[in-house]
Formats: structure tokens, sequence, C-alpha cells
């Protein structure tokens, strides 16, 4: 049984996508306040994995459990989702017929029930924390990738989650933006929330990682702290893997 | 004998007839004014349609896009069945038809020709509502859906502030051309006495008999009605166009 430690617990999890099997006997355990990394090549099922935590994809066999609540397998009915699990996206997913203001209280007012000047409060105070407050009046597609990227995660934070997911958060931004979204991730991560993150970005990895995750072919093919991960990898496949993304 | 026929054909007065247009006779100003009259129940009737098949088209489109297969089903049906059925028998049907149902079912609600014809466009409608709605909806992409459950929204919600406000964009200008439909086939509410542009137009045919000049002054009467509709749409579009930074 899990301690009440646990935030996130995947239990002899399967699931397939018709005939492909993307996640194999996944058995994975996340303590509260934990900062996760996972890494591995395109197609290992990284995305789905964290896509199942907050019910985005349903599984086929096993359990996971969530803050001990049983979540998937079409036990919500694909309805509303943990809304203390944060997600951000590769794409940023910002609504673009709102304002950056409108994107970040539209959460808490209608899920949460703030009422409009409480939500702008609480928008307010993370816009200054990611460093965009000045942008609160624009739309999504008048900022850079990098200052979307910002929204999207102080939209997250506006729900004030217990557990916040990153899928790619920096895979779709020019290269001189990244640092600045990274910079607010790690910046966050010096809290007590929970983090499961999905990147290729190895310096950030070693910087905010309790514990690294390597997947390949829908399997946990290795797991370690950063220190052991990176000095050295078990497996030929992670090897391989670093030596591939360490390259340059 | 020949020579007379050829003469009379050409001279205008013996084929042509527009004083019973003409506003500067008495009975010409009297045909004018009832002719043009129509356009109060014309407007509100193809309004009313209109509403109604924007209401219903939704509520049946968004069953239609389920997962569950069980939901999605009832809604196809009524789209392929609906739209199968021309208009003139499916007016027929409710006109005639639909009263003897509902007083057999020991309700005595009558049918008048405008909620007849209302109700008949408005369902009639509602099936290819239903299909813009689901063609534009389907446009948006899904990580606005997936977006909205991550920060706690539900299905309605996720609709109501996500989804539908950017879609509406999209399926604005298909929307309008709906609309101007609903304004030429609610002249099919003439055949059941409804007092419209059409059905004035055929009773000043009956008593001045002059078909040509009063139905130049139908086809008219509708030609303007729906460039008013279309300047009316232009503009709405270039207001949500530049509200709306998509």
């Amino acid at each position: 049984m899990s301690d009440t430690n646990s935030a996130i617990e995947f239990k002899d999890v399967n699931k397939w996508f018709d005939d492909f099997q993307v996640l194999k006997d996944i058995n994975l355990q996340i303590s509260v306040g934990e900062k996760i990394v996972i890494c591995g090549p395109s197609g290992s099922g990284k995305s789905t994995l964290v896509r199942c935590i907050n019910s985005l994809e349903n599984h086929e066999e096993g359990t996971i459990t969530v803050h001990e609540k049983e979540v998937g397998r079409k036990l919500q009915n694909g309805n509303s989702s943990n809304s203390d699990v944060g997600m951000v996206f590769q794409q940023f997913n910002l609504f673009p017929h709102l304002t950056v203001k409108e994107n970040l209280i539209l959460g808490p007012m209608k899920a949460r029930g703030l009422t409009r000047k409480e939500a702008e409060f609480r928008a307010m105070k993370l816009l200054e924390r990611v460093k965009i407050p000045e942008q609160v009046n624009k739309y999504p597609n008048q900022l850079s990738g990098g200052q979307q990227q910002r929204v999207a995660i102080a939209r997250s934070l506006c729900m004030e989650p217990k557990i916040m997911l990153f899928d790619e958060p920096t895979s779709a931004l020019d290269p001189e933006m990244i640092a600045e979204v990274l910079d607010v991730i790690i910046d966050l991560a010096q809290e007590g929330i929970t983090m499961v993150v999905v990147t290729h970005e190895m310096g950030f990895a070693k910087k905010a990682a309790d514990r690294m995750i390597f997947m390949d072919e829908g399997m946990i093919v290795e797991t370690g702290t950063p220190e052991d991960f990176f000095a050295k990898p078990k497996t030929e496949r992670c090897k391989l893997f670093l030596e591939q993304i360490l390259q340059h | 004998m020949a020579l007379l026929a050829l003469a009379s054909c050409s001279s205008p007065p013996g084929t042509w007839g527009w004083y019973v247009i003409d506003p500067s006779t008495k009975g010409g100003w009297n045909n004018i004014k009832f002719l043009l009259s129509g356009f109060s129940a014309t407007i509100m009737l193809s309004v009313l349609a209109a509403v109604l098949s924007i209401i219903i088209g939704l509520i049946v489109a968004l069953p239609g896009m389920s997962q569950n297969r069980l939901i999605r089903l009832p809604s196809r049906i009524y789209i392929e069945f609906i739209r199968a059925v021309p208009l003139l028998p499916m007016l027929f049907w409710v006109f005639y038809g639909l009263p003897v149902i509902l007083r057999s079912l020991g309700l005595n609600i009558p049918i008048d020709p405008f909620w007849g014809a209302a109700i008949t466009l408005a369902i009639s409608d509602s099936a290819f509502t239903a299909e813009i709605y689901r063609a534009g909806i389907q446009s948006i992409e899904k990580g606005q859906t997936e977006a909205a459950r991550t920060v706690g929204l539900n299905y309605l919600q996720t609709m109501r502030y996500v989804i539908l406000p950017q879609a509406l964009r999209r399926i604005l200008p298909p929307l309008a051309n709906q609309f101007i439909y609903i304004v030429k086939m609610s002249a099919f509410a003439s055949v059941i006495g409804m007092q419209e542009l059409t059905r004035r137009a055929n009773e000043v045919v009956v008593s001045e008999y002059r078909p040509l000049e009063i139905y130049s002054l139908l086809i008219l009467e509708y030609l303007v009605l729906v460039l008013i509709i279309s300047s009316g749409v232009r503009w709405l579009e270039r207001k949500m166009g530049a509200d709306q930074r998509l």
C-alpha cells in the first residue's frame, strides 16, 4: 500500500494505442515534493506516461493513484480532470481568443469559484513571478514563444496545483528563449511542489532533478539520481542516448 | 393579320402593365403597400426559424461528437433523416399531420401557419446547422480542450468559454449562408396560408392578373432583403475579426 508521502503511484500499468503498446509494465512511485525528469527517444512513451497522471489518457491495465485517489481507466468518464494537477504543454495551448489575464483567471473563476478580483490578484502575482506583468492585457499571439510558455506556466499555477507536469516545455521554442522558461521552472522547483518534467534539457535536469527516469519502447529502462545517471548509466541504451544528446 | 400581331407585340402597353404597381396611382400605391406589408412576416418568420435552428443545431451537434457511439447515434440519425426530407412535404406534415398526432395524445395545441412554418424551417435547417457546428468545433485544436481540462473546466464550461468562441468565428460565414437560405425558403410558408411576401404577391396576382410585374417586384423584395443581411454579416465578421486575434 502506498504511504501518505506518495504523490503519484503507477502499479503494473499497461497502455495500448490500438495494437501498439505504448506503456509496458510501468511501476513508479513519486513522493510529495519530488522533482522527476523523464527523458528518452521520441515515441518511447514519455508524454503518454505524463498524460496518464492527469487523465488526458486512459490506461487499460494496472492502477494509477494520485494523492491516494485512483485516476484514469475511464473512471472519470473522460471528464473533470484532477485540477490539483497542473500541466504545461509543448505547444503552450493558450486560449488565443482571450488576453493573458483572461487566460489566467478563467480556471480559478469557473472551476474554483473565485471572484474576479481574487482571481486577478492571484494572476498578477504569478505574472510578476514569471516576469511578464506588463503583458497582462495582450493576446497570446502578440507574445514571443518564451513569453507564451511563461504565461502557460502562470496559468497552471493560478489553480494552485500540488503537482505540476511539464510535457517538453521548451521543445517548441527558439534556442534563445529556452533559458527564460527553464529559469522559471527551476525557480518553481525550489518550492515544495511535486514536479514531473519531460525534457531533453540535460543541464536543467542536473540542476533541478531529484531523480532521472530514462524510457525506451514504453518501458522505464533506468532510474537514478542525476549524478549517477549522467556519470555511469547502467544500460547500453541509456548510454547511447546520452551520448547522442550530449554530443553537441 | 400577321402584321397586326407583330405590332401589338412590340408595343409595350400591350404586354406590360406596370400600372399595377405604379405608386403615382391610387390602385398601384395600394398594391405596393399590400405587397411590402409582407416584409415583417417574412423577417419575423426567418429570424425565429434561424434562432431556433441555431439552438437545435448545437443541441444536436454536441452529442454527435461524443467518443461514445451510443451518444453519437441519435444525433447522426437525426441529421441524416432530417436532411433527407424535402421542405415542402415536411411543411405539410407539420401543418396538417402534427395536429392529428397532438390531438390523439389529448393535447389541444393548434398549429397556426406562422408557427407551423417556423418549426418546419427550424428543424429542416437544424440538420445543416449541426453539421456546420461540427466542422467548426472539430477545427479547433485538441490542445485547447486539454488545456481547458487541466485548468479544471468541465465539458460545458470548456465549450462555452474556450471552444465555441473560437469556433463561432470560423462558422459565421456558413451560418450566414444558412440564414439567407432560410429567408428564401420561407416563401414556402405561403402554401399553408401565411401572409408573407410570396403569399401577398400571389393574392395580388389573382386579383390583378399581372404576374410578370408583381413577381418581378417580389424577386426584387427578396433581393433587397438578402443584400441587407449580407452586408450585416460582413459587418459582424469584421467586428469579430478585429476583436479576436487568432
